[in-house]
């Protein structure tokens, strides 16, 4: 979950503004140079989780097939799965081939294709972290636009919001269990069956994340309240909401989008903390139950699969930027 | 010396306003203080046995023989979270030295060498960093199975690229500033020019960081316990003794609840102090 810091914000990895300042070519070259980027570092961690297995001490075989003995027939399915007799860069490019075509191996754990496996639990995941998401993104607006450069709501913000974030995310689950589901028994314990059953672990995974967002999007919002424009907003006659929803929000988005982009990440693995507390299905419980198994063909592929989302988001935030912010895209010549 | 007594001539009836503006720093230092002596000696406040089972007594609610109330297993909560305070703030702690040290080396070397070498660590760190920490973490307890050493090391490798970039960025700027260039003409070796004129500068930030990190490590720390790949029951980690308390909280909700406001005391604690640190840094004051 790492929700981390917003001291980190200063060393985004990708798509920081001085990046974007710094380009001089056109439109389309600069989304095919962001993509292309975005390509190298997918095929560095497919690279990197095959040199893990290289790496890792023990014999392969017995890395795959997690905390069982292999069987003579395993054994030889594994060795004409991965190539294990030919050299080691035909084994290689035979994996980076497998991947391409979206073939993650087979699980000897769980006897079953991986891919498959990982589709099937995708879609509970995917609810969870865009529900979470729209949370994080409800209370950050919320917040920072009621109490943006106002001294009192702001204060007693900066405090809920210390706290939010310093709240384990399954935790805050745990708590909201015991108030909501137990004692008034106004949601269901656990499992995925209706919407209702969303609530709860979509709010504890999607606060902190709100509470991160929302103080980098104040900050923004009061620098944008400070400038020349909001004066002259506020001659227009304006009321003090409109200036900041449909004037100085935008201005403040930025550096926000950009930390929600990249805290996005944080989101999908701290699914996998809130899956288990509230008994929910999903990747995360595949993950978990790969890791303790030591099913490296699942963890691998979650692992891969989770970078794809990574570059996939960072890129649109990145492109987000040539949308929010038109100086950006008259500034290529 | 003479501006200092002047001030604090000029403030002295206005402690208490200073008290109440920091009344947030002051209560944080004085409970990590309170931790700091907990992890060394746990049983200073407590007489009871964290790890004995004790059946007869499971599942009591909280009253004035055990504070906390007693677990499932009859075992006093209250000695576990003090117990557990030892596990919780090594891991994170460790976690944090492991990054801070080979953070810095690498973001060290990365900003001296420039070049290709620089190009090559940058590129592996953004890989790295496609991978959330938490994620990293659970890949690299695969290979290692769990445990306590185990999961400091994960967390520990997860942290190291934003102490790498942070350190190779500065030491970028200290090596072109004027002082080096001048100790340059000194003649002094390129040793030491490194040791003793860069690196404590392109470190500066650390520290702090480190601090400001070391809160999201606990709570990473306490996730992956949890989650079971941490330390093993019985050891009364505060992660772990939440995913106990989980499975009891229809019965007996104090199991799940003491050890989660441990957490996020500390945390916020320490975020406290790593802000106001990192403000003082920056010369700008904290509203």
């Amino acid at each position: 979950m790492t929700l981390d810091n917003p001291a980190f914000i200063d060393e985004l990895p990708l798509g920081s503004p001085s990046r974007i300042v710094r380009f001089r070519h056109s439109l389309w070259s600069r989304v095919l140079g962001r993509v292309g980027s975005g390509v190298v570092v997918l095929w560095a961690a497919v690279t990197l989780s095959f040199a893990s297995l290289q790496i890792a001490p023990g014999n392969i075989v017995n890395l795959l097939v997690g905390d069982q003995l292999p069987t003579p027939e395993v054994e030889a399915a594994i060795r004409a799965e991965w190539g294990l007799d030919e050299p080691l860069i035909v084994q290689y490019l035979r994996y980076l081939w497998r991947i391409l075509h979206g073939d993650f191996g087979r699980s000897y754990v769980l006897q079953s294709d991986v891919t498959s496996l990982i589709l099937s639990q995708l879609w509970p995941t995917l609810k969870l972290t865009s529900a979470a998401l729209v949370v994080a993104i409800v209370f950050a607006v919320t917040a920072a636009v009621l109490t943006a450069g106002r001294r009192w709501p702001r204060r007693l913000a900066s405090a809920a919001e210390l706290v939010l974030v310093s709240t384990p995310s399954f935790w805050l689950g745990i708590v909201l269990l015991f108030v909501f589901s137990f004692t008034l028994k106004l949601f269901p314990v656990a499992g995925d069956k209706n919407f209702s059953s969303l609530v709860l672990p979509a709010l504890s995974l999607g606060l902190s994340l709100g509470a991160v967002v929302s103080q980098v999007l104040r900050q923004g919002l009061e620098n944008a309240l400070e400038e020349p424009f909001a004066l002259t907003v506020r001659s227009w006659g304006c009321s003090d909401l409109t200036l900041r929803l449909r004037h100085c929000l935008r201005h403040a988005s930025l550096p926000a989008v950009t930390l929600t982009g990249w805290l996005v990440g944080g989101l999908l693995s701290g699914a996998v903390i809130t899956e288990q507390v509230f008994g929910r299905p999903g990747l995360g419980k595949v993950t978990v139950d790969a890791v303790l198994g030591k099913d490296l063909p699942v963890v691998l592929a979650v692992a891969i699969f989770s970078a794809l989302i990574y570059v996939v988001l960072s890129t649109l935030v990145d492109l987000l930027y040539l949308f929010l912010d038109p100086r950006l895209r008259t500034r290529n010549r | 010396m003479t501006f200092q007594t002047s001030v604090s001539r000029k403030h002295r009836w206005h402690v208490l306003p200073l008290l109440l503006n920091n009344a947030g720093l002051i209560a944080s230092f004085i409970f990590l203080v309170l931790v700091a002596s907990v992890t060394i000696s746990p049983d200073l406040l407590s007489s009871y046995d964290p790890i004995a089972a004790d059946p007869i007594q499971a599942q009591l609610p909280p009253t004035y023989e055990h504070w906390f109330g007693t677990d499932h297993l009859g075992r006093d909560v209250f000695s576990r979270v003090l117990h557990g305070a030892r596990y919780s703030l090594l891991i994170g702690v460790s976690a944090m030295l492991i990054a801070v040290v080979v953070g810095s080396l690498l973001g060290l070397l990365s900003g001296l060498a420039r070049g290709f070498v620089d190009e090559i660590i940058t590129r592996f760190l953004d890989v790295v960093s496609a991978f959330p920490d938490l994620l990293l973490a659970l890949v690299l307890i695969s290979f290692t199975g769990p445990g306590t050493f185990n999961l400091i090391f994960a967390l520990g490798v997860a942290s190291i690229p934003r102490f790498a970039r942070v350190v190779r960025g500065q030491t970028f700027v200290v090596a072109e500033s004027g002082y080096v260039e001048q100790a340059k003409t000194f003649g002094l070796s390129r040793t030491t020019l490194i040791w003793r004129h860069i690196l404590p500068h392109a470190i500066e930030q650390v520290p702090i960081l480190a601090t400001i990190g070391l809160g999201t490590a606990i709570i990473s720390a306490a996730g992956l316990s949890f989650l079971g790949m941490g330390p093993q029951p019985p050891t009364p980690e505060w992660g772990a003794m939440l995913s106990e308390g989980r499975n009891y909280l229809r019965n007996a909700w104090w199991i799940g609840v003491w050890p989660g406001l441990a957490i996020t005391l500390t945390v916020i604690s320490v975020s406290v102090v790593g802000r106001r640190w990192q403000a003082a840094f920056e010369g700008r004051r904290l509203v």
